[in-house]
C-alpha cells in the first residue's frame, strides 16, 4: 500500500519554488507534505498532495519536470518511541531507508504521518503490516 | 540512385576541373585588376601584375582578403562591376561583427542558384519533391539561395521562411513537404515542437533535410534524423562568396563537395598564411572565379577544416571539405586551452542531453570559468538526488576528457535557454579583459 509522491526538478534560483506553489495554489491542489532536497545548483521538491492527477497535469503544462515515486505513508502514534518502533521493524526486515519526512494532519492530534522512501517498498510494507503498524493509502491522504 | 543537377560539371575529370580553374582564375584576376582598385593596390604592394598569374598553380602568390578588408571597403570598395549591372544585395547576420554587404549581377545569382540546385539534388531532390524553405528570407542568404535552387530543380517550393513553428509543421503535413531547408538548430526545434504536439517521424512526409549556416555535430545530425525521420544533409556557404551552396553533402555524407568550377579552395596555416598540403587541417580560403559583382580572391573564411580529393562513391569529382571543426574566431581560449563550442555539444549529445545548451565564460579573480548550462529533460530526471548528481559528474568528466579542463555543469529548467529561429547564441563571454 503506497502513496504517490510527486518529485519535481527545480533550478536553484530565486522564485522557482514560488512558481511551482503558485501553480498548485491556482488549481486548488492541497499539499499534505513537502520536503526539499538540494545541491548547489538544483533541487528536488517532494510533495504529497490530495489530487495527484490534477497536480501532475498542472505541473506538466507549467513546464516542470517531475516524476511519480511510490512511498510509504505511515501513521505513527505521537508518543516517545513511536518512530523508533517503525524503524526497528524496517531494520529487522533489512530494508534501507533512502529518505523520510514527517507531517501532522487534520484534526488528529494524537498521530503524526511519516513518509518513507525505501529501497524495497513491498517488503517494507509487508513487514510493517505484520507488526500491526498502520499504513495510509492514497484515498485516505486525500481525505485528511 | 544518385541525382545530379549538372552531371557534366559535377562529375567532370580532375583535368577538366583544373582547366576550368586555370582559365577562369586568369580572367578573374584581370577582371579584379581592372575594376577593383582596393585589391589592385594589394597586388601592387606585393609587386604583382595579372601576368604573374598564369594558372591556378600561381594562386598562392596573391594577397589574402579578410573580414577586416570587407569592413574597410564597406560598402562599395570590393565591387567588380558598376552598380547599374547589379540586381541584388544580400547581407550577413553580423554575428561576428559588422555586417557584410555582397552584390550580385543576374549571372551571379544564377550560378549561386545552380550551386543550391546541385545541393538539393545531391540530397535526393527532384522535380517531384516539395521543398519547404524555412531559412530566413530577406537579407540573409539562406532563404533566397535555397528558394532559387529549389525552383531550378523544379521542386514545388514552400517559402515559409523561419518562425511560427506550428505553422511550419502544418505546412509540412498538409502540403506533404518532402525536403526541409533550415538551420540545424531550427530543425531540432521543429522536432521538439512536433514531440510536444504529439507527432512522431511517421506523421510527416519529410525524407531529407538540408541544414547549414551554423556549426552542428554528427550527434546533432543523428538526433534530428531520428526525430524528423529524415536523412540530414549538410550545406556550407558564406555571404561573401554567394551564400549557401559553396559546398554541399552528397549521399556518401563524408564531407561536402566544393563547387570547384566556381570556387577554388585552399587550406592555409592561419598563423603564417602558408598553403598546406591536401589532408592537412587549417583555415579554409576561397577564391571566387566566376562571380563578377563581388569577386573575392583568396578570402579567408576563418573556418578550420580539411580537404580531400579522394574519389567519392557518389560519382562527383569535386574536392570535399570536412564539416568545419571550428572557427578561428569562435574558438574560445579558456585558461590557455583552445575550446570550440562544437566539442562541448558533442559531449552533451553523447551523454544523452539535448542540444539546448549555453556556454558561459567568465573571469573570476583572474581565472577563467566555464559554465555549461544544460536543460534537464524528463528522461534524465529521477527522484534520487545522488543519481542526478552522478550524471552531472559524468558530464563534467566527459568535458574534462574532451577539452582538457574542468567545466562547471549547471542543470537548468526546461525551456529556460532561449530558442533560436536562426543562428543559436551558444556562447556568452562575460570576461572583461
Amino acid at each position: 500500500m503506497t502513496v504517490n509522491q510527486i518529485s519535481v526538478f527545480l533550478e536553484n534560483k530565486p522564485g522557482t519554488l514560488t512558481a511551482m506553489t503558485g501553480l498548485l495554489a491556482e488549481s486548488g491542489v492541497d499539499m499534505r507534505a513537502l520536503s526539499l532536497a538540494e545541491t548547489n545548483d538544483f533541487g528536488i521538491v517532494r510533495i504529497i498532495v490530495d489530487d495527484v492527477y490534477k497536480a501532475t497535469t498542472v505541473l506538466k503544462d507549467g513546464g516542470f519536470i517531475h516524476q511519480l515515486t511510490p512511498v510509504l505513508a505511515v501513521l505513527i502514534p505521537d508518543e516517545p518511541g513511536g518512530l523508533h518502533k517503525v524503524l526497528e521493524v524496517l531494520r529487522e526486515a533489512e530494508v534501507n531507508v533512502e529518505y523520510m519526512y514527517a507531517f501532522l494532519g487534520g484534526g488528529d492530534v494524537n498521530h503524526a504521518y511519516m513518509i518513507f522512501r525505501v529501497q524495497d517498498t513491498k517488503k517494507a510494507g509487508a513487514a510493517l503490516a505484520v507488526k500491526g503498524i498502520k499504513l495510509v493509502n492514497q484515498d485516505s491522504i486525500a481525505e485528511i | 540512385m544518385e541525382h545530379y543537377y549538372q552531371p557534366e560539371i559535377e562529375c567532370a575529370s580532375r583535368e577538366q576541373i583544373k582547366a576550368w580553374q586555370d582559365e577562369r582564375l586568369v580572367a578573374q584576376v584581370q577582371h579584379v585588376w581592372d575594376n577593383v582598385p582596393y585589391y589592385r593596390e594589394k597586388m601592387e604592394e606585393k609587386g604583382l601584375t595579372p601576368a604573374d598569374i598564369q594558372s591556378s598553380d600561381d594562386l598562392y602568390k596573391l594577397p589574402f582578403l579578410t573580414k577586416a578588408d570587407l569592413r574597410d571597403a564597406y560598402p562599395y570598395g570590393l565591387m567588380g562591376v558598376p552598380l547599374k549591372d547589379c540586381v541584388r544585395i544580400q547581407s550577413t547576420s553580423g554575428t561576428t561583427g559588422k555586417r557584410v554587404v555582397a552584390f550580385y549581377t543576374q549571372a551571379d545569382i544564377d550560378l549561386w542558384e545552380d550551386c543550391c540546385a546541385r545541393a538539393i539534388m545531391a540530397a535526393g531532390g527532384t522535380n517531384e519533391d516539395v521543398c519547404q524553405v524555412s531559412y530566413g528570407y530577406g537579407l540573409f542568404t539562406g532563404g533566397p539561395g535555397l528558394n532559387g535552387g529549389s525552383h531550378k530543380v523544379g521542386c514545388l517550393t514552400i517559402p515559409t521562411s523561419s518562425g511560427n513553428t506550428e505553422r511550419q509543421i502544418m505546412f509540412i503535413q498538409d502540403l506533404s513537404a518532402t525536403i526541409l531547408c533550415c538551420t540545424p538548430s531550427y530543425a531540432a526545434y521543429i522536432g521538439e515542437t512536433m514531440k510536444e504536439m504529439g507527432l512522431g517521424p511517421n506523421d510527416i512526409p519529410l525524407k531529407a533535410g538540408i541544414f547549414g549556416a551554423e556549426a552542428w555535430s554528427q550527434e546533432m545530425r543523428r538526433d534530428i534524423e531520428n526525430t524528423l525521420g529524415i536523412k540530414a544533409y549538410d550545406i556550407y556557404g558564406l555571404t561573401e562568396l554567394s551564400g549557401p551552396g559553396v559546398s554541399f553533402e552528397c549521399s556518401a555524407q563524408t564531407g561536402m563537395h566544393i563547387n570547384e568550377d566556381h570556387f577554388i579552395a585552399e587550406i592555409i596555416n592561419p598563423e603564417t598564411g602558408e598553403v598546406l598540403p591536401e589532408g592537412s587541417q587549417g583555415e579554409l580560403v576561397f577564391t571566387s572565379i566566376t562571380k563578377k559583382a563581388f569577386p573575392l580572391l583568396r578570402y579567408r573564411t576563418r573556418d578550420i577544416c580539411t580537404l580531400t580529393r579522394e574519389p567519392c562513391s557518389c560519382g562527383r569529382t569535386h574536392v570535399k571539405m570536412t564539416k568545419p571543426q571550428g572557427r578561428t574566431d569562435d574558438m574560445l581560449i579558456i585558461r590557455g586551452v583552445n575550446v570550440f563550442p562544437s566539442q562541448i555539444e558533442t559531449v552533451l549529445l553523447n551523454h544523452g542531453y539535448p542540444a539546448n545548451y549555453q556556454i558561459i565564460v567568465d573571469r573570476v579573480r583572474n581565472t577563467d570559468t566555464l559554465d555549461v548550462q544544460v536543460e534537464m529533460t524528463p528522461e534524465m530526471f529521477t527522484d534520487n538526488l545522488g543519481d542526478v548528481a552522478a550524471r552531472q559528474k559524468e558530464l563534467v568528466e566527459g568535458l574534462r576528457s574532451m577539452l582538457g579542463l574542468t567545466a562547471k555543469v549547471t542543470l537548468v529548467a526546461p525551456k529556460s535557454i532561449v530558442r533560436s529561429e536562426g543562428k543559436a547564441v551558444r556562447v556568452i563571454d562575460k570576461r572583461k579583459i
